[in-house]
């Protein structure tokens, strides 16, 4: 089945401020007693978004001015910690579609970019002008355009990184390598059989 | 002669070729899996109807849901019952082995594939855990991966990857008494940062890993994701085929020289490129701890919980909320902070060594009244060796627990959890918020002994002090 090819993300966004934060605090581990990952939007930031009594804290997942975002940023080393594929999944799941930060765990950028969800990387200095758009304008549309790699935000843009394989991957509509791995029979055939471990 | 480190021999051994992005296709020759990760996969292979194509080379256990004080099914968690019956029944109809919890073998992956010889110098071995790094102990390189990876391996044995960066890490020098493993990996993420890793392998050397034991290797292996770096490894060397000889999995008669051979040409050479090389001074490494909610925020038993009002930037902003996270007050000494909770297990420190060198200390002490200790080890094989040693007994009589294998209260998907803001000493590898079950539970890392010397105290102590006869 052809996948979708990926030049741009376009929604609102919602600010999601601090550095490392980690997959368990994306999703709680207890979260992941589960068999599929149907239904993990709900525990999205789970524990910072409520108290103890499951009232919700102020948090700006709980903000109804950005109830409708699909663009989360954030801060440096976003995703550390575990491998844990409930973490962008409970991103999607929740309707985010592009996370800007200031960079990414390797393993969490791995994962988003498989379920097609780019991942770009800004200076702090952009990060914190574009939270403040955001703040200013919290209905504002931002596009993250992968064709010439800036975030276009009303009149401002910001020019992000995001690496080049992971780039054309979703330009051209291959960010899940499935197809193309399992294409290649043959030739994997031919590695495994030069190992000396079965 | 060019000169390759091993991750570039191991890396260029397993690929079968270039992607139309420019990523390698990498064959992954072992894959382990568990029960939390797995389940999603099998269920994208069913949806599009593709076989498991290699079932020999991946092999299950079931680690993150398993209660340790019980033993009958079903489990009362019925949630953590669907996920091993999922698992049990994956496995069977795909062919894939599955050490299950009557097998004897069971355990934390990461415990149960060095123990079992499934882990060997010169593979390429993924798991759906980030902690999969442990693996890089042999000369492996070992990295954790995602669930649609998952279901990539499972189809085809391969992944989408580009290569890493090397950074060597040297050690040299020798250790202090009492400063263990978990403490040179601590000081190393405290001085290069939680994603100073990021993009890199690290390969460990030195003195101190030379003399290191294969399951000193595996503690510091086991966190270098912890400091950003998906991959850490150490060369192969006499003790890494010494460890292996006789293990179920490992080759046996005449495979055994040829593979020592084989294994032995993966060290990385001579004079080969790396990226970057650090230096640290082992003298410089004291029993650590951490004081925050990120492994790099960690210090020696001996230092003050920093103040961020001396910090700048990120840092500082970092530092004031785990200190408001973790209700602890700038200037203070860390020694002294009261603990309510000692968790020693987990992939990082629950293997035999770990469990002797405690109960090797452990004569004429108890355990503070009011603090829970429990003793978790990482696998079936280990608890048996640790009973048929008698150390279950030691541990008891000092008034630790004594519980069956599994993750447990590492990350709190079983029934071991923290209960409020407890702060627990605690041997695993990850100090997050709410990492081990309570959303505002508090998490103190270090070496098994440290936590040891906490569970005694009642508190925060330099277990040199506290194991001084």
């Amino acid at each position: 089945m052809p996948l979708e090819k990926i030049s741009q993300v376009r929604g609102q966004a919602v600010n999601v401020p601090g550095d490392d934060i980690d997959t368990d605090r994306i999703i709680p581990a207890r979260f992941m007693k589960c068999v599929t990952f149907d239904g993990l939007g709900e525990y999205l930031f789970h524990d910072v978004r409520y108290d103890s009594k499951g009232q919700p804290r102020d948090h700006s997942l709980n903000d109804p001015r950005f109830a409708n975002a699909s663009i989360m940023l954030s801060g440096t080393n976003f995703g550390c910690g575990s491998s844990r594929e409930h973490a962008p999944q409970s991103l999607y799941r929740a309707g985010f579609r592009a996370i800007i930060a200031g960079n990414f765990a390797e393993i969490f950028f791995g994962n988003s970019i498989n379920l097609g969800m780019p991942c770009v990387s800004i200076s702090e200095d952009q990060r914190k002008q574009l939270a403040g758009i955001i703040e200013e304008s919290p209905e504002l549309d931002i596009t993250i355009n992968l064709l010439d790699s800036k975030i276009h935000a009303s009149d401002h843009q910001f020019a992000f990184k995001l690496k080049d394989g992971a780039r054309e991957s979703l330009i051209n509509g291959k960010w899940d390598p499935i197809d193309e791995l399992l294409g290649k029979g043959e030739a994997i055939e031919e590695v495994a059989k030069l190992l000396i471990y079965k | 002669m060019e000169k390759y480190n091993l991750f570039q021999k191991v890396w260029r051994h397993h690929s079968v070729g270039l992607l139309d992005n420019g990523q390698t296709q990498l064959f992954v020759g072992r894959h382990l899996i568990h029960e939390v990760t797995s389940p999603q996969a099998f269920g994208m292979l069913r949806e599009m109807n593709l076989p498991v194509r290699y079932p020999e080379r991946t092999f299950a256990t079931v680690d993150h849901i398993v209660p340790t004080d019980e033993v009958k099914e079903p489990y009362s968690d019925p949630l953590a019952d669907a996920m091993i019956k999922e698992l049990r029944e994956n496995c069977a109809k795909t062919g894939v082995t599955f050490f299950d919890i009557d097998s004897g073998k069971q355990g934390i992956v990461h415990v149960v594939g060095p123990e079992q010889g499934l882990t060997q110098p010169g593979m390429t071995i993924a798991c759906g855990d980030s902690h999969t790094s442990t693996h890089g102990a042999f000369g492996a390189i070992a990295f954790g991966v995602g669930t649609s990876q998952v279901r990539d391996l499972l189809a085809t044995q391969t992944l989408a990857l580009s290569p890493l960066k090397v950074r060597r890490i040297e050690v040299n020098g020798h250790l202090q008494p009492g400063v263990y493993a978990k403490d040179v990996i601590l000081h190393i993420i405290r001085k290069l940062g939680v994603n100073g890793g990021t993009g890199y392998a690290y390969e460990y050397a030195g003195d101190v890993f030379d003399q290191f034991s294969m399951e000193e290797r595996m503690t510091a292996c086991n966190m270098s994701i912890e400091g950003g770096a998906r991959v850490g490894y150490v060369n192969p060397d006499e003790k890494t085929f010494a460890y292996l000889n006789g293990k179920p999995y490992s080759p046996k008669h005449e495979n055994w020289e040829k593979a020592v051979t084989v294994w032995s040409s993966f060290a990385s050479d001579k004079g080969c490129d790396y990226e970057d090389i650090v230096l640290f001074n082992a003298a410089d490494i004291s029993p650590t701890v951490t004081w925050g909610i990120n492994p790099s925020q960690a210090i020696s038993v001996e230092e003050k919980i920093p103040d961020p009002r001396e910090l700048t930037g990120a840092e500082a902003s970092s530092a004031i909320e785990a200190l408001d996270y973790m209700k602890l007050s700038a200037g203070s000494d860390i020694k002294g902070t009261a603990i309510d909770v000692a968790f020693i297990g987990s992939c990082t420190n629950g293997r035999i060594s770990d469990l002797e060198e405690v109960a090797s200390k452990l004569n004429g002490h108890k355990v503070k009244t009011g603090v829970k200790a429990i003793v978790v080890p990482g696998s079936q094989v280990v608890s048996k060796i640790a009973e048929e040693k008698g150390l279950d007994e030691i541990f008891k009589n000092a008034g630790f627990e004594w519980r069956n294998a599994g993750c447990s209260m590492c990350l709190a998907m079983n029934p071991d959890k923290l209960i409020g803001d407890q702060l627990c000493a605690s041997s695993s590898n990850r100090n997050f918020k709410g990492r081990q079950g309570s959303p505002t539970g508090r998490t103190m890392l270090m070496s098994p002994l440290m936590v040891a010397a906490a569970a005694i105290r009642g508190e925060v102590a330099d277990s040199r002090e506290v194991f001084s006869n």
